[in-house]
């Protein structure tokens, strides 16, 4: 959306899946019943977005006026910075929430038994994604968003204010980073080396659906994940192998992904 | 001749080190020049082209594979017969990665260069056999000219023949750069870079002195990346990974891409700050991002942009970019 390819989203989910350990074992402690240990890792997940602001108006506001790349080396910084972070705060060893993920109990679903958190997790992305959708499309904020991604010029001259507009949409995705890695916790363990991963990842499903294409981020990511489930069961070899050559065909014969919109 | 004055203090300097300091630090010189061939390459893409490649590891990994593999599989342990091979294994590589590549600038050029990175090092980490997986690989102790030196004592060897032998590679790639950039091909390139409607205008083929200029850079970051395993004796996957990739922009920037030498700088001030700072703290990554951070915003010219001469001219050149 603000054209800034952002390197550093993986280090936001990493945050956000640390202070969302953080804040479920406080809650424990604090004598919160299990079942309602969601609560306070979602909060957690929001709150940590507020980092978006600290970073958009102390960091990238500055190289806004020059070249991307500059950009891209800001969120570079941003990486270094931000796993250390982690490390002081948190440690190396892996953080996890022991024993909460089945706290909702388990279904039997088409044959297979699937953790009833999986499914809040579900739903709670699909809400997530019309509630963007939704944003993007039907409010003023929405419309103002999309004209300052296609002209950045023309949306200034027509009295938007730029800063504010870039700060908002730089936290809103933040907090949607941290929150998607507060929400996975509870499935696996925190690492720090979690978010240098994931960007990978996050850039594959991006690039894949289309740069700010919200329909086709949520697409990428099906796909991204489909094949992987597919692949390690057929041929666990070539399981992250195969998603970066559909990456690289993709960026090959579709530069702007399945459903960018091709610039004119 | 006063133009030759600083880089050939900097060369009787690099020349005396083993014989001044002490072992440790002469050690620390030795991925110094390695990194320097490899930004030497990346900055005629960078700093002369206007493509900020977030790959370059994959040749890294190429260069050094390629040694480790000739060493402890093929018995071929010439270091100069594996430098070649892995400069042309870089070639080999890079001319269809580049080929793809040169079709976009800007960051799709650096996501794209990502992908290929990544792809080479999983392919790196989930092929055990042929690469050892995330363990890596050995890589012998190469014969240098010629001459077997494994009965020497391993820091002995480093501090003194491989050495003088990596300032020898060092020199010259040092040379043939400066041949390149200074020859109607890197004014072709630094065109393109200003200006490429213009440059196209004018008669030159765009994408083909970018592949070119992609090729070159990759065969340079093989060679470096060769060098960089014998210190160590062994290879393996993080120098391939897009955060080695960054680390080398990082250098880049850090001594100033507007510069010749001022990734090499980048290179060496990186090298002891981060020995540095390492010997101090465990967390130089945070310091080294807020560097990082502090140069882009406040000196994107680097190092060089600080103490170098002609600043306004350079500063007119960052503003450009």
């Amino acid at each position: 959306m603000q054209k800034i390819f952002n390197l550093a989203c993986g280090s936001f989910y990493a945050l956000g899946a640390y202070v969302g350990v953080s804040a479920v074992a406080a809650f424990t402690a604090a004598g919160g019943p299990p079942w309602l240990f969601v609560v306070p890792l979602a909060v957690a997940g929001l709150c940590v977005g507020v980092v978006g602001v600290v970073v958009e108006r102390g960091l990238l506001r500055f190289v806004y006026g020059r070249d991307e790349t500059f950009q891209l080396l800001l969120t570079f910084a941003l990486v270094l910075m931000l796993e250390d972070v982690i490390r002081i705060v948190w440690g190396t060893s892996p953080r996890s929430t022991a024993g909460l993920y089945l706290a909702y109990g388990q279904v039997r679903l088409l044959g297979a038994t699937v953790p009833v958190y999986n499914l809040i997790v579900i739903a709670a992305s699909l809400a997530i994604a019309l509630a963007i959708g939704w944003l993007l499309t039907r409010t003023a904020f929405g419309r103002i968003m999309r004209a300052t991604a296609d002209n950045r010029e023309m949306a200034e001259a027509l009295g938007v204010d730029m800063g504010r507009v870039y700060v908002r949409v730089f936290t809103l995705g933040t907090a949607l980073g941290t929150l998607g890695g507060a929400l996975v916790i509870p499935a696996t363990a925190a690492m720090s080396e979690m978010g240098i991963e994931l960007i990978v990842e996050a850039f594959a499903v991006v690039v894949i659906g289309g740069l700010g294409s919200m329909r086709g981020a949520f697409v990428g990511a099906l796909v991204v994940g489909i094949l992987r489930a597919v692949a390690i069961s057929v041929l666990p070899e070539i399981e992250m192998l195969l998603i970066y050559l559909i990456v690289i065909g993709v960026l090959v014969l579709r530069p702007h992904g399945l459903f960018g919109a091709v610039p004119a | 001749m006063t133009r030759l004055l600083g880089p050939g203090l900097a060369l009787a300097a690099i020349l005396l080190v083993p014989l001044a300091a002490p072992p440790y630090q002469t050690l620390l010189m030795l991925p110094f020049m390695a990194y320097a061939v490899i930004l030497l390459g990346l900055n005629l893409l960078f700093g002369y082209t206007g493509l900020l490649s977030f790959g370059h590891a994959l040749f890294i990994g190429i260069g050094a594979y390629t040694g480790a593999v000739l060493t402890s599989r093929f018995g071929l342990r010439s270091l100069e017969a594996i430098l070649l091979v892995s400069a042309a294994l870089g070639a080999l590589v890079a001319a269809p990665v580049a080929a793809l590549c040169v079709r976009y600038v800007k960051i799709y050029f650096g996501m794209l260069t990502l992908a290929f990175g990544m792809v080479f090092y999983t392919f790196v980490l989930k092929f055990y056999r042929l690469t050892g997986g995330d363990e890596g690989m050995p890589f012998l102790r190469p014969l240098l000219l010629g001459r077997d030196l494994s009965a020497m004592p391993k820091t002995e060897y480093l501090v003194g023949p491989y050495y003088y032998y990596c300032v020898a590679v060092l020199v010259i790639a040092t040379v043939c750069m400066w041949r390149i950039v200074h020859s109607p091909f890197g004014l072709c390139l630094r065109t393109i870079r200003d200006n490429p409607l213009k440059a196209e205008a004018l008669g030159i083929s765009v994408p083909r002195y970018r592949w070119c200029a992609f090729v070159i850079s990759a065969v340079y970051a093989a060679v470096g990346g060769t060098l960089l395993g014998p210190p160590t004796g062994n290879v393996d996957p993080t120098l391939a990974y897009w955060t080695h990739s960054g680390n080398i922009v990082f250098m880049t920037l850090l001594g100033g891409f507007t510069h010749f030498f001022g990734p090499l700088l980048g290179a060496f001030v990186f090298i002891y700050l981060q020995d540095f700072v390492m010997s101090v703290v465990p967390y130089w990554r945070l310091i080294f991002g807020a560097l990082l951070a502090a140069i882009v915003i406040f000196a994107p010219g680097g190092l060089m942009g600080l103490i170098g001469p002609r600043r306004r001219e350079r500063a007119e050149l960052v503003s450009r970019a």
